[in-house]
């Protein structure tokens, strides 16, 4: 494959989602800077899922689960802030906050734990076990989500002040969007750095062939347990930025159509592409906003749209952008 | 807890179960002999209590309903094997699980549009409605009964077709090695379409029937499709007697954590609380059973292939 085009497609891209949020703040639209804080943020979801399912040959079906954690550390934590109850009262005493960075690395955290823990027990399986595996895991949370009344259960959980961040007013629709874009270059260095290192080696070495990197005294299983737990880390801080965005957290992110919906966005825009993910989150997100404005049975559209893709066009948006991917 | 509500949730748990396994056995068939993972089988689940409902109502006979029922089912998964799903078998997973999840959407939005989008209902045939007595007093309604009669007689059929005819045997050969049955003679594309469209029959006979017991909407084959995911897993993909005890398994469990669970935590804690926390981890067990299976067995209880 051709990398310099690659890099440069890349780079067109994220430019073209920045400028197109500073278009439209310019022209005084706020929804469509919204819409384009929605696009970074499902990109960075599938940035995070990419990493797993593109790179670690990983196809989990249940990592709404851990964007709807992401979503609901923000959302609870919030609500302990907002009603001055605090979240912990014993052997500590913890409070709520209303900042954003340290919701981000409860957040983090929390998806880590549930990752390694889910992880450990998907890992030992392999092919379709894990996939279903996986949707079975995030199933279990969405169950859970929706029969513990203690925070909003079916209904969800509102979040009536957005979460603050330093120096920044977030409720400026562009400021909150720099955020969100700037949680997606983040994402993006973190994981090109991290491919690019003997960790990604290892990594692309155990989806291609696990039985030589084990031969070459590398043990499979934790490295793509910590790919695992890295994809759900960052797919969790897409939840907890998407949950400020909306200011409302539901079951409805735990859901396997979001798990669903996060694959979508990663084969749509390319597997094993690195900006691959936002490629495809925003075409999703313009399909739904302009054919979903027009004509109410647009999944049908788009459920036909993606057969197509699947069945005739491989290769997704950057594949069509940066010519097809080498064979592996 | 008295003997009745006890033999009283343990046919729900074991009606549940036999509907679960007349969904499980299609998908573990098709994924055994085509190595195909069918996300829109719940789909073909929901088209048959669609078609179910919308016959019985139309023509006021409750046994057409379920024979137009798994007939739609069975023709609606040929037609989507013979355009969609033979271009996939040797695709990997991800490719499968994107197109069938695609299905859906199609399958979902279709049956909105055709049917609309208010629910459909469907009764139960008068010569099945009314109830006996079980033991320790309680009534239980006859349709259920019925079910679990009718979900045994399906298990039982299948399992003479399997192992006692010609159709079966080539099945169980595509199972251990498609190449050679297809070299030795056997239309292979036939099979799988077959294989495809009895699996299709079978999940459609199972909506039909859930119809009577539920409304009939858009969307009620998901939560039975990831039962019945959870069932494969546990019982062995590709295995239909594993498909069998794992589904009884998984009723029965979810059906009795949803009674026992609230009534064990009411001995320590308020009844409101405790109904709570109760149904939030009853809702959880079957997967923290599935976990357990797992990490004893990561090739479920009856593995296919060895």
């Amino acid at each position: 494959m051709d990398k310099t085009r690659e890099m440069v497609a890349s780079v067109v891209l994220l430019a073209a989602l920045a400028g197109a949020a500073l278009w439209a703040d310019a022209a005084g639209e706020p929804f469509y800077v919204n819409l384009a804080s929605r696009v970074a943020i499902l990109g960075l979801a599938g940035v995070g899922l990419n990493l797993a399912l593109g790179f670690g040959g990983m196809v989990s079906f249940g990592h709404a689960a851990f964007f709807g954690l992401g979503g609901y550390a923000c959302g609870i934590i919030a609500w302990h802030a907002g009603n001055y109850e605090p979240i912990l009262t014993w052997p500590f005493e913890v409070e709520g906050t209303d900042r954003m960075p340290p919701i981000w690395g409860v957040a983090a955290l929390v998806c880590g734990l549930a990752a390694a823990a889910i992880g450990a027990l998907s890992l030992r399986t392999s092919g379709v076990y894990f996939i279903m595996i996986t949707l079975a895991f995030a199933q279990m949370i969405y169950w859970f989500a929706i029969s513990w009344p203690a925070y909003g259960g079916e209904d969800g959980l509102s979040i009536y002040v957005r979460n603050g961040f330093p120096g920044l007013d977030t409720y400026d629709a562009l400021s909150f969007f720099g955020i969100a874009f700037g949680a997606l270059l983040v994402a993006l260095a973190v994981s090109g750095r991290l491919l690019g290192s003997r960790f990604g080696a290892a990594l692309t070495m155990a989806r291609l062939n696990p039985v030589r990197l084990a031969t070459a005294g590398i043990d499979p299983f934790p490295v793509r347990l910590t790919g695992f737990v890295i994809s759900a880390v960052i797919t969790g801080w897409a939840g907890a930025l998407y949950a400020d965005l909306n200011g409302f957290v539901s079951p409805t992110m735990l859901s396997w159509h979001l798990s669903g919906e996060l694959i979508v966005f990663v084969i749509l825009g390319g597997v094993g592409r690195l900006v691959g993910p936002v490629a495809g989150a925003a075409a999703y997100v313009l399909l739904e906003t302009f054919v979903g404005g027009a004509t109410e049975r647009w999944p049908l559209i788009l459920g036909l749209a993606l057969l197509g893709v699947v069945l005739f066009a491989r290769g997704g948006i950057m594949g069509a952008l940066a010519g097809r991917a080498r064979h592996d | 807890m008295t003997l009745a509500l006890l033999v009283e949730q343990i046919l729900n748990g074991v009606q549940l179960g036999v509907m679960l396994f007349l969904t499980a056995a299609g998908l573990t068939l098709v994924f055994g002999v085509m190595g195909l993972i069918n996300l829109a089988h719940g789909s073909l689940f929901m088209t048959g209590a669609f078609v179910c409902a919308w016959v019985a109502g139309t023509t006021g006979s409750f046994w057409l309903g379920l024979g137009a029922g798994a007939l739609a089912a069975a023709a609606a998964g040929a037609v989507v094997e013979m355009l969609v799903l033979r271009r996939l078998y040797d695709r990997d997973h991800l490719d499968q699980v994107l197109a069938t999840f695609a299905l859906i959407l199609v399958f979902s939005e279709g049956a909105r549009w055709i049917f609309g989008p208010q629910p459909l209902w469907l009764d139960a045939p008068a010569a099945l409605s009314g109830a006996v007595s079980l033991p320790g007093g309680a009534a239980y309604p006859i349709y259920r009964l019925a079910i679990i009669g009718a979900g045994i007689g399906a298990a039982l059929l299948l399992w003479a077709l399997i192992s006692r005819t010609r159709l079966g045997m080539r099945i169980r050969a595509g199972e251990s090695d498609r190449e050679m049955i297809g070299a030795l003679g056997v239309d292979i594309r036939t099979l799988y379409t077959l294989v495809f469209a009895l699996g299709a029959g079978l999940a459609g006979f199972a909506g039909a029937m859930v119809g009577a017991l539920q409304s009939v909407q858009v969307g009620m084959g998901e939560p039975v499709l990831i039962l019945a995911f959870v069932v494969i897993v546990i019982g062995g993909i590709g295995s239909v007697k594993g498909a069998f005890v794992g589904a009884l398994l998984v009723g029965v469990v979810d059906t009795m954590g949803r009674v026992l669970l609230p009534m064990g935590f009411s001995n320590f804690m308020p009844p409101s609380e405790a109904s709570g926390v109760g149904a939030a981890l009853a809702s959880m067990l079957i997967y923290v059973l599935m976990a357990g299976v797992l990490v004893w067995r990561p090739q479920g209880l009856f593995p296919a292939h060895g």
